[in-house]
């Protein structure tokens, strides 16, 4: 069967019967057992509890009809959690072997909704361990490859998920960005790729990376889809202490977009920068107006997100002592230690104001840059990466190579802002292109309303790599 | 900024509870000394007045009732499911202190 590319087609379908969940399902299993052995997407299938929840979802449509949406807003819907995201009754490794057999004994917020939205589970997905790389090569069980070509990086840390959707193992996944951890990926595969509003979207059941910076979000094949699954994940639900609920924001009737010239970094690929540049000409015919925006302190951040957050991963995987659940810390890959240690310097005595307070202060420089680029402008347009997805093992040598990969993606998370990755073609070696748009705190309206725009005026349609 | 020494990247494996090679110590301290030179690069900035940045939400003080919901709680059995070393309902470690040799 044709698998349907968005929740609009998986709906209709199902509403007109010309398909059962049961054999949506049926279809991504056969796709994930056919093609996954080269990709390594998934590390565990969950075809018992997708098989169940499938025949659940076709009970619901036989009993109440169409009324049926009305009460789950994403009934049908197939969904990949990256295996950062606790799943009650299914192992969870954050991609680690020191959790290589961990079966959590509930599930997170995020789970708990999209599940009660209709969704239904397919797996959990690939990740680098404990979510530290750009490239899904420091997972702990192999690394993910792009589904596009295989001998490049699907980007990461939420590696599988990305590829699950660029590959059509599933309709939609969701990842974790901490520093530019579903962007990055999302813009590798050539997916739609969300990072909320630090504390919109409940982490309460999610593996802690960096807590000041960690972000959950979603992978679609468009913009719309990537507002429904927000829609059913924002907001409090009493476990996580960050979290308020976005008011809508009065959008204002013309659009302002911001090019910020530091993004356009020495190094910056030709084909990246061409990409960024068509995007920019598409918005302006729309009639968005689009000026030149300055973030000075950008080319720090790199810097000051390598000190924050490996402090914070060093605290928060300082509870891995093999006692209660899991195996003890001799079970931490390289990367994993590298972080620790970082941290652990850069918070020690005697090193705590040199490095830490420094970077929170700078950390602040960086907040102040977005906060007087977003009196002008509405958004910010920007490349994800300064790169097209690169190859394998090319990196994975050069820890400090490797962190630069993320250098325009981080000062999101340190200002706490959305972004929204969007998929713009691709290179001349066929390779996924695109871009990211920032915007202020709250702003994911605004966000899903650009996306939707250009995907409208470039006749977007969805493509799949296999 | 000064050179990292094996003796500081020792220090940190012990502070952190890692137990790390010579031949992984010759390696993260080749690794760490490059990425802490760079991040060194943050001098060049003028923080002399600037207030640092711990979180984002401009919230603070978050505070919820102290009850308990056992609905909401995780059972003995669940609480201790994650491992094999369990003894009447409590988890097993390790000795923290040892005998006294010289009795």
């Amino acid at each position: 069967m044709n698998l349907p590319l968005t929740i609009k087609e998986t709906q209709a379908g199902l509403k007109e019967k010309k398909f059962k969940a049961a054999e949506i399902v049926r279809e991504y299993l056969e796709r994930i057992k056919k093609h996954d052995k080269g990709i390594n997407a998934f590390l565990t299938i969950s075809e018992e509890q997708a098989f169940e929840a499938a025949a659940k979802v076709d009970r619901l449509l036989e009993n109440s009809g169409e009324d049926a949406f009305n009460q789950y807003p994403l009934l049908g819907v197939t969904v990949a959690y990256k295996d950062l995201f606790l799943t009650k009754g299914i192992r969870t490794t954050a991609g680690s072997k020191v959790l290589e057999s961990f079966v959590p004994a509930y599930s997170a917020t995020v789970v708990e909704r999209l599940q009660k939205a209709g969704c239904i589970l397919v797996g959990k997905t690939n990740c680098d361990a404990w979510a530290h790389g750009a490239s899904g090569e420091n997972s702990d069980f192999g690394p993910t490859k792009n589904p596009w070509q295989p001998e490049f990086v699907p980007g990461g840390s939420s590696s599988g998920s990305a590829a699950a959707i660029a590959a059509n193992f599933s309709l939609i996944a969701c990842g974790t960005d901490t520093g530019g951890s579903v962007r990055q990926p999302a813009n590798f595969c050539g997916v739609v790729g969300l990072k909320p509003t630090y504390g919109v979207v409940s982490r309460y059941g999610i593996i802690a990376m960096a807590s000041s910076l960690d972000s959950v979000g979603h992978f679609a094949r468009t913009v719309e889809d990537a507002r429904r699954i927000f829609e059913i994940t924002k907001g409090e639900d009493g476990y996580d202490g960050t979290l308020v609920n976005p008011k809508a924001k009065m959008q204002n009737s013309k659009l302002k977009i911001g090019i910020p010239k530091e993004y356009f970094i020495e190094g910056l690929d030709k084909e990246v920068e061409e990409s960024i540049l068509n995007a920019m000409e598409v918005f302006r015919k729309e009639g968005i107006e689009i000026v030149e925006v300055s973030l000075p302190h950008t080319k720090y951040a790199i810097s000051v997100y390598y000190i924050v957050q490996p402090a914070e991963v060093s605290s928060n995987l300082g509870r891995y002592d093999g006692v209660r659940y899991g195996n003890d810390r001799n079970s931490f890959g390289a990367e994993a230690k590298r972080r620790i240690m970082l941290g652990t310097y850069v918070l020690s005595a005697g090193y705590y104001d040199a490095y830490y307070l420094k970077a929170m202060k700078v950390r602040s420089k960086i907040i102040q840059d977005f906060e007087q680029a977003f009196e002008e402008v509405d958004a910010i347009l920007a490349p994800v990466s300064p790169t097209p997805p690169f190859k394998l093992g090319e990196k994975a040598d050069n820890p400090l190579q490797m962190y630069l990969a993320d250098i325009l993606t981080v000062a999101g998370n340190l200002a706490g802002i959305p972004g929204l990755a969007i998929p713009s073609g691709f290179t001349k070696n066929g390779l996924p292109l695109g871009f990211q748009l920032l915007g202020p705190r709250f702003s994911e309206e605004t966000l899903f309303s650009l996306g939707e725009l250009y995907q409208k005026a470039t006749d977007y349609q969805p493509k799949v790599a296999i | 900024m000064s050179k990292l020494t094996k003796k500081d990247v020792e220090h940190v494996a012990s502070l952190a509870k890692l137990s790390i090679s010579d031949k992984e110590l010759e390696k993260y301290l080749k690794q760490l000394d490059e990425i802490v030179n760079y991040i060194g690069e943050l001098n060049e900035v003028d923080t002399e007045s600037t207030e640092p940045t711990s979180q984002t939400t401009g919230l603070e003080n978050i505070f919820r009732p102290d009850e308990l919901k056992p609905q909401q709680s995780l059972s003995d059995e669940e609480a201790l499911a994650g491992t094999e070393e369990t003894h009447n309902g409590y988890f097993k470690v390790e000795a923290v202190l040892t005998e006294r040799t010289d009795k």
